[in-house]
């Protein structure tokens, strides 16, 4: 059933995002309004616009998403999306700026002299590009299928990709400051409100933490309190200790699926045995007598090692004389291993009740029993040693690459740098980043409350699968508050005995209202949901924007017809735009399965591997020659590329790595995560071929460098350009 | 129009100094022909430049990689003080992240634009006194 609350406020942000775009739109016709669009706005308006066009659907529901699977670990997403900025300013953006290179394929330019090197680096606006739309079109796919239950997550992501893509390709939808601004605001009301609501009922930020973890509930019952509501958790849930803290289910993922190694290290005894099958010895001989026969293969047909054989034995003497009424013959086949451990190959077993009889028989006795595929391997337990993959360097290996990639990888994204001096006064600008890095701040730190929520209050979420999963709760938790005012009886007792006494003297309009009947649970439902249209709206079509004009800019106007004339490109980039929002769509269908903020960190991960080396080292290096910028660049992008795209592959099911996962644990981080080794790869690169080609050096490379770093003040650029127009 | 905007990076600032009234080098180096020139375009001058922002931008980013890997290290050592409840409930691990590093960041960008505005300043000042009388003003001018 479609609820009215949650369709008509997604509808409201719909249409008020398309008529503001087509309205700027309009109103800007000529193309220096684009990039000047910050000049005639305060430092608030513009800060507003930067932060809005910032905010993604990773942000706005992939972080609670993440944070309700993963817990702690996923904290570093939103604290690395806000320090990326500060990576930004420091080394990069000033310089940046003071060149006067809006776009990293104009800088690419511009430093190396080089109109080949901006046509390579266009390629990674395009891999990052579509790396970071597919997690939009999630977003988008599952929020659709919230708002109209029943529909495929596939249809969802093509009305979504289809609506935006027309709306650039008629020309809305730019990057025009007001309604970027506008995006911020309602992102940051969509996403507080509710929280505040829901922890005025359900109990604040730090007692929900509270809550999750050992002795939590225990010293709330002490201090005579309520205790904060919490659902039974799923078994797919995370138990509490590896949510809470650090180097949890998230980066030891690889490590604890290997399994651990068994070494043996007792001595072999050999005995011979007689097993005589008790089926034969037994009274009741008939065939449908449930009987276990041991048989040993392989080897020495005879010898078994003491204490399983005896162990078996005794089982097998205890089953033969029970004799049950019915069940089909079990059939165990023991073969012993090189080490003298002994082989239990159990057909038929695992799937009859008896298997967990056997098997509880055995490590009743002392006998390790480990399962490997069908077949199962007895150890005496006393003398083997259980050797377990520590996943903890794993994990901070994992969490370190992390870090790396969105950290260095916020630097590189494309339609970042655009946005980010629309002021065209130096102070103005630095004024304005200090205000994004405020709001986007602040933005930051709802999210994760979500995931925290949502953990305590709808954990049935945990066992949904895509779009049905985690990645939703940001929209679905709202309606917990439904829940209290349907079934006042029916929930648990200290639960809504809490919730009301939280809500009492807090005075929340939720806790008041919902007796009166107003539909809060939806109401705020649907503000959640609005926000999520706003994001992935906002970001797809910004990233729509910069790939589109990219290919019809760079690689249609200057490679394929240099001749063409401005209405041809015009034509070309709707063209462009339909062909790119087709195949962005198209992504988007493939990965329901992957969760949006993965998605997200894995277009940093690319970003840091080849742009952030390029921008970080032709800032700051003044030995770069173009050959080394590229070789780095290139091969440091396309490195991560693959590894990511192999992580994905693998995680979608197309190609089976599972055993090469299993086996190589490491290789499995660094695939998943490749900053680590791909951003240092690529700066290592450019140094070498840099120092080997230096007599390509531009002979003009200080003053390049002297534009970068000057003061605008000074006026180097004008100076700069005018000597370039002499030449 | 975007494809026309994109292009218009460069083309822009090249239109800049025609149309504003911004500081410009020819004005002065009718005044001060040669030793401005010089000095801007010196080896040393840019050394100095570049060495002293570097300075400033590797202090912050010290600072702020200092929280960054040493947060792992403490979770990765220290898990038992890191997993202790502080007030209200938070972990201080989870307290440190989740809310903390924000204000600290905010911290950090404010000390480096404060004082990226000052080098500045000087930069133009430095420049300015190695001139005439004329660009002095121009220096004071632009840096207000």
């Amino acid at each position: 059933m479609i609820d009215p609350w949650i369709l008509g406020f997604s509808l409201l942000t719909v249409g008020a995002t398309i008529w503001m775009g087509f309205r700027a739109a309009r109103q800007s016709k000529t193309a220096s309004d684009f990039f000047v669009a910050g000049r005639g706005v305060s430092v608030g308006w513009n800060a507003s616009a930067i932060s809005g066009e910032y905010l993604s659907a990773a942000s706005f529901m992939g972080i609670a998403g993440m944070v309700m699977s993963s817990g702690y670990d996923a904290l570093w997403y939103p604290v690395c999306y806000a320090c990326g900025y500060l990576f930004l300013l420091l080394f990069i953006a000033g310089p940046l700026r003071r060149f006067g290179a809006y776009t990293i394929p104009d800088f690419a330019e511009g430093r190396y002299d080089s109109p080949v090197f901006r046509k390579i680096a266009v390629v990674f606006v395009l891999f990052i590009g579509f790396f970071y739309t597919m997690p939009q079109m999630k977003g988008a796919g599952t929020t659709l299928a919230y708002v109209f239950p029943g529909l495929p997550y596939w249809a969802g992501v093509v009305v979504v990709g289809s609506v935006i893509t027309l709306n650039v390709a008629l020309g809305g939808m730019k990057g025009i400051t007001l309604v970027q601004a506008f995006q911020y605001w309602a992102k940051m009301f969509a996403i507080s409100i509710p929280v505040f609501v829901l922890m005025s009922v359900y109990g604040h930020y730090g007692r929900q933490l509270e809550a999750n973890g050992v002795g939590g509930a225990a010293a709330g019952a002490q201090a005579g309190e309520a205790s904060i509501r919490r659902e039974a958790l799923p078994p797919k849930a995370p138990a509490d200790a590896p949510w809470l803290n650090p180097f949890g289910p998230l980066t030891t993922k690889a490590a604890k699926a290997v399994p651990p190694t068994y070494t043996y290290t007792g001595a072999t005894v050999s005995e011979r045995i007689q097993l005589n099958p008790p089926a034969t010895s037994g009274a009741a001989a008939k065939d449908k007598d449930p009987v276990v026969v041991v048989v040993p293969v392989g080897g020495d047909q005879t010898g078994m090692t003491f204490p399983v054989a005896q162990i078996v034995r005794s089982y097998v003497q205890a089953v033969g004389t029970e004799a049950a009424s019915s069940g089909p013959v079990e059939l165990i086949l023991a073969k012993m291993w090189a080490d003298g451990s002994v082989r239990l190959d159990v057909r038929t077993l695992s799937t009859t009740p008896r298997a967990s009889e056997v098997l509880g028989f055995l490590r009743t006795n002392g006998v390790l029993v480990i399962r490997e595929g069908a077949a199962y391997r007895a150890l005496p337990e006393k003398e083997t040693v259980v050797t377990r993959l520590d996943p903890k360097p794993y994990a901070l290996l994992y969490t370190y690459s992390l870090i790396m990639a969105l950290v260095c990888g916020t630097a590189g994204l494309p339609h970042i740098l655009v946005r980010f001096y629309t002021n065209p006064d130096g102070v103005a600008a630095k004024r304005t980043t200090m205000w994004v890095m405020i709001l986007i701040g602040i933005f930051y730190v709802f999210p994760p409350v979500f995931g925290l929520m949502g953990r305590n209050l709808m954990p049935e979420l945990y066992s949904g699968i895509g779009a049905k999963g985690t990645d939703k709760i940001v929209l679905e938790l709202p309606k917990a508050l439904d829940r209290i005012a349907s079934t006042p009886s029916a929930g648990s007792g200290p639960g809504v005995a809490g919730a009301t006494a939280a809500s009492a003297p807090a005075g929340g309009a939720a806790g008041n209202a919902a007796p009166q009947g107003l539909p809060w649970g939806s109401i705020l439902s649907g503000i959640t949901c609005a926000g999520a249209f706003a994001a992935f709206m906002s970001t797809f079509s910004g990233l729509l924007v910069s790939m589109t004009g990219a290919l019809a800019h760079d690689v249609y106007g200057r490679i394929l017809r240099p001749q063409s004339t401005a209405r041809e490109r015009m034509a070309m980039f709707k063209l462009f735009a339909w062909l790119i929002g087709g195949v962005a769509t198209l992504l988007g269908c493939f990965v329901e399965p992957l969760q949006i903020n993965f998605m997200v960190g894995q277009a940093f991960a690319i970003a840091a591997a080849s742009y952030f080396p390029l921008l970080f080292m032709s800032v700051w290096w003044r030995k770069m020659t173009m050959r080394g910028a590229a070789t780095g660049m290139l091969a440091g992008g396309i490195a991560a590329v693959a590894a990511v795209s192999v992580t994905n592959f693998s995680d979608l099911g197309w190609v089976n790595l599972q055993s090469v996962w299993l086996a190589h644990p490491l290789l499995r981080i660094l695939c998943e995560q490749p900053a680590i080794w791909a951003v240092p790869g690529a700066i290592f690169l450019m140094v070498i071929v840099s120092l080997r080609t230096q007599h390509e050096l531009p002979s003009d490379t200080r003053m390049k460098m002297l534009v970068l770093h000057a003061p605008e003040e000074l006026g180097l650029k004008a100076e700069y350009i005018r000597e370039h127009e002499g030449h | 129009l975007r494809v026309i905007a994109r292009s218009g990076a460069l083309w822009y600032i090249a239109r800049v100094p025609a149309d504003s009234p911004s500081p410009h080098p020819a004005d002065s180096s009718s005044r001060a022909p040669r030793s401005r020139e010089d000095f801007l375009h010196s080896e040393g001058f840019l050394r100095e430049l570049m060495s002293r922002q570097l300075r400033l931008s590797v202090l912050c980013a010290l600072a702020f990689l200092s929280m960054l890997v040493g947060l792992p290290l403490a979770n990765y050592f220290l898990p038992e003080l890191m997993a202790r409840r502080v007030g209200g409930g938070f972990t201080l691990t989870w307290f440190i992240l989740g809310i903390g590093f924000f204000p600290a960041v905010w911290l950090i960008a404010w000390y480096f634009i404060r004082n990226s505005m000052r080098l500045e300043r000087e930069e133009v000042q430095t420049v300015a006194a190695k001139s005439g009388a004329g660009t002095a003003e121009n220096g004071r001018r632009a840096s207000r």
